[in-house]
């Protein structure tokens, strides 16, 4: 049953990219007309978009900066993060 | 000594595992699996609060059972964990491995309910020695090694931890008792220089042996090099106790220690970045509770009523997440024998029970609404916005959008979908795992969903019972709902995007045990050049200064030995004989089976003298 579901929306994948951007933009709208901002504790927080905004920067920072520090050539080049599988066993 | 009415889980546990491998009748056996923990979760959940179990030793008065609120809610989630493990982990034919993982529960539940120091640091080592086993017994060429290395890690974390013990005795004039460490709490809860040089030596040991335990950074890497390594239950085992028995001993002894709140900032936010580079699955769910920790450890921190609360709840819900997630990541190496996303993908058609169990797990520990991460780690970064900690609360908020984009994004779709690189070989073996997995699964996921659906379950055995009503009021308030889920559903959508990026790569990440795991490399050549040198140099100098004079004094014995004592000896030999035939049954010359019977025995010998 999960499985015919999965490939079920699979086959309609295009249709399904398209109501989850039509949700997106349904939440921020939720948002900005509707939530009561009180409780916020700092002045962005009543900003629109800024809870979505942090969102995607934070996952495109967080994916950026990490495959750049694991690329990274430090120490004059020989030495990255991210090495080998074979490292510790040469 | 025991009172009458009070019984020990940890006891339950020690003597179901000496009990266990007596029971050896198939249905018999299982029932007897599932019993005992149910037992040791039934006398945690039945307990009352007050002292129990107390007895002298020496000049001391120790204490086994310290029943309060904090000590009462966490024995209550490592006993259901237990419970839940040990039905995953039920097929395992192998009687140690049940042993040793009931051992590191009973360990972790000893230092829950020690009431002084000498108690949790007797169970805070049968945790470490217990677990190791859990990596050993995957027998595979590296398991050996990874073990020695855990090993290592903690006895050291232990050293240390003790001579903070004894010095804190020292300073204040004998007493062991274990309650927070005063000097450790800064008097303004914004993070000061001040307290860093205001808290005492013994104070910073005891905290240092603890948050090696919490896996802090720097002393963090034994954790994704062990679990990683470990076996497919031993890891279910492993990644709810050491750290959420550290996070007790934290929240006990070091509430509000200031150092604490970037400290977890850092956990939170290091755990993420290796996350990215993992390749292989477990080791990147055990960066994670690196990263979930850093929450809990913040927390403590932070160190006011609602920060505790989150940081118990926290821990609350992690256990049964991670728990949840290296049984889906488990399920997956034991049904393959790959744990790598760059040799598996496209699994959802074979094993689509152990997709949603590990979906569940993922949106759990993203504090989706609905699910348990949402109604606890949102409690601690409220309690840095209430502190006005701003910067702290901010970036455990940018911690947890990763959170989302790796275990909750990455992990499934990785495995389940994506590129399809699995051999032929895997791809014929993967299935759904053995109905016992996938009940210990379901249970754990039923939890998960839960805990964040009825918000009273979970809040009712919080250490705070007013701020946790008060909490409950505003937690699914929609300004709450509606920031997580932009949060979370706008990182997806840079998840998407960005997807090329994250491409698995087939390499390993380089983290901090390369300074130990390099180290032992050079203790090595030292051992093997200047230190030989050294040794022969000295050898030379002994044969002519020391060796003559002995061969003559040898020689002399050597006569006496043989016209005298061999008449008696012969005697005794034949005795000993007898004595060691036995003796080579018990040991097969590996030292890790000497561990085990040496940590039984004294095991042994203290419920003897504990209960006469």
């Amino acid at each position: 049953m999960i499985v015919q579901l999965i490939d079920f929306l699979r086959d309609r994948l295009k249709t399904v990219i398209r109501l989850c951007y039509a949700g997106l933009a349904l939440l921020v709208a939720w948002d900005i007309i509707f939530v009561d901002k009180h409780h916020a504790h700092t002045w962005p927080e009543k900003l629109w978009f800024f809870w979505a905004l942090f969102g995607f920067v934070a996952c495109v920072l967080i994916i950026l900066v990490s495959k750049w520090f694991g690329h990274c050539h430090w120490f004059g080049g020989k030495f990255t993060i991210m090495a080998p599988e074979d490292y510790y066993d040469k | 000594m025991i009172n009458d009415l009070w019984v020990h889980p940890a006891l339950l546990l020690i003597l179901g595992a000496f009990v266990l491998p007596f029971v050896q009748r198939g249905s018999l056996r299982k029932v007897f699996l599932v019993a005992v923990p149910a037992l040791a979760f039934l006398a945690t959940y039945s307990m009352e609060a007050g002292t129990f179990a107390t007895m002298s030793f020496m000049d001391w008065q120790l204490t086994f059972g310290r029943v309060d609120q904090l000590s009462k809610v966490f024995a209550y989630i490592m006993t259901l964990m237990c419970v839940i493990g040990t039905i995953y982990g039920l097929h395992v034919e192998e009687d140690a491995q049940h042993i040793a993982a009931w051992l590191y529960v009973a360990g972790s539940l000893g230092v829950i309910f020690a009431g002084d120091y000498l108690v949790l640091f007797l169970f805070w080592e049968v945790m470490a020695f217990s677990s190791v086993f859990l990596v050993w017994f995957r027998r595979r060429p590296q398991s050996l090694a990874t073990g020695y290395r855990y090993l290592l890690v903690h006895t050291f974390g232990g050293l240390v931890l003790l001579a903070g013990i004894v010095l804190q005795y020292q300073a204040t004039g004998g007493d062991i008792s274990f309650n927070l460490l005063t000097d450790a709490v800064g008097g303004d809860k914004a993070f000061h220089l001040d307290d860093i040089f205001n808290v005492s030596l013994p104070t910073y040991l005891i905290m240092l042996g603890f948050i090696l335990n919490a896996a802090v950074p720097p002393l963090h890497a034994w954790l994704p090099d062990a679990y990683g390594e470990a076996t497919v239950t031993g890891a279910v085992f492993m990644c709810a106790f050491t750290t959420k028995t550290a996070i007790y001993a934290l929240a006990r002894g070091c509430a509000g220690m200031d150092i604490l709140v970037p400290l977890g900032v850092i956990m939170a936010l290091y755990g993420v970045v290796y996350a990215v580079l993992e390749n292989d699955c477990r080791r990147l769910l055990a960066y994670h509770i690196v990263s979930q920790v850093g929450y809990m450890v913040a927390g403590v921190g932070i160190g006011t009523a609602m920060a505790i609360n989150g940081a118990v709840a926290h821990a609350f819900a992690h256990i049964l997440y991670k728990g949840l997630l290296f049984m889906g990541c488990g399920s997956v190496l034991y049904m393959t024998g790959k744990s790598k996303f760059t040799e598996l993908g496209g699994l959802y058609k074979k094993m689509p029970r152990a997709f949603v169990f590990t979906l569940i797990g993922g949106l759990s520990i993203s504090a989706f609404p609905l699910f348990s991460g949402f109604v606890s780690k949102s409690m601690i970064v409220a309690a840095g916005f209430e502190e006005h900690l701003y910067w702290a609360a901010f970036l455990l908020t940018l911690a947890s959008a990763g959170t989302f984009l790796h275990t909750g994004l990455k992990v499934p779709y990785f495995i389940w979908f994506g590129e399809n690189n699995c051999s032929k070989e895997t791809w014929e073996k993967a299935a759904d795992p053995p109905a016992n997995m996938q009940w210990a699964m379901g249970i754990a996921a039923f939890f998960c969903v839960f805990i964040g659906c009825y918000v009273p379950y979970l809040y009712h055995m919080l250490p705070f019972q007013d701020e946790a009503r008060h909490y409950a009021e505003m937690v699914y308030g929609s300004y709450h709902v509606s920031e997580s889920l932009q949060i979370l559903l706008f990182t997806a959508l840079g998840f998407f995007l960005l997807l090329k990026k994250l491409k698995p790569e087939p390499t390993i990440s380089i983290d901090l045990d390369w300074f130990y795991r390099m180290g032992g490399r050079g203790f090595q050549w030292l051992a093997s050049k200047p230190i030989q040198a050294v040794d022969n140099g000295v050898n030379e100098g002994y044969r002519y200064l020391g060796l003559i004079p002995l061969m003559t004094v040898a020689r002399f014995w050597s006569w006496f030995d043989w016209h005298a004592i061999d008449g008696v000896v012969d005697g005794i030999a034949r005795g000993v004989r007898g004595v060691g035939g036995v003796g080579r049954r018990l040991q097969s010359g590996r030292l890790q089976n000497g561990l085990l019977y040496a940590a039984s025995l004294s095991a042994i010998i203290l419920i003897v003298y504990v209960l006469s």
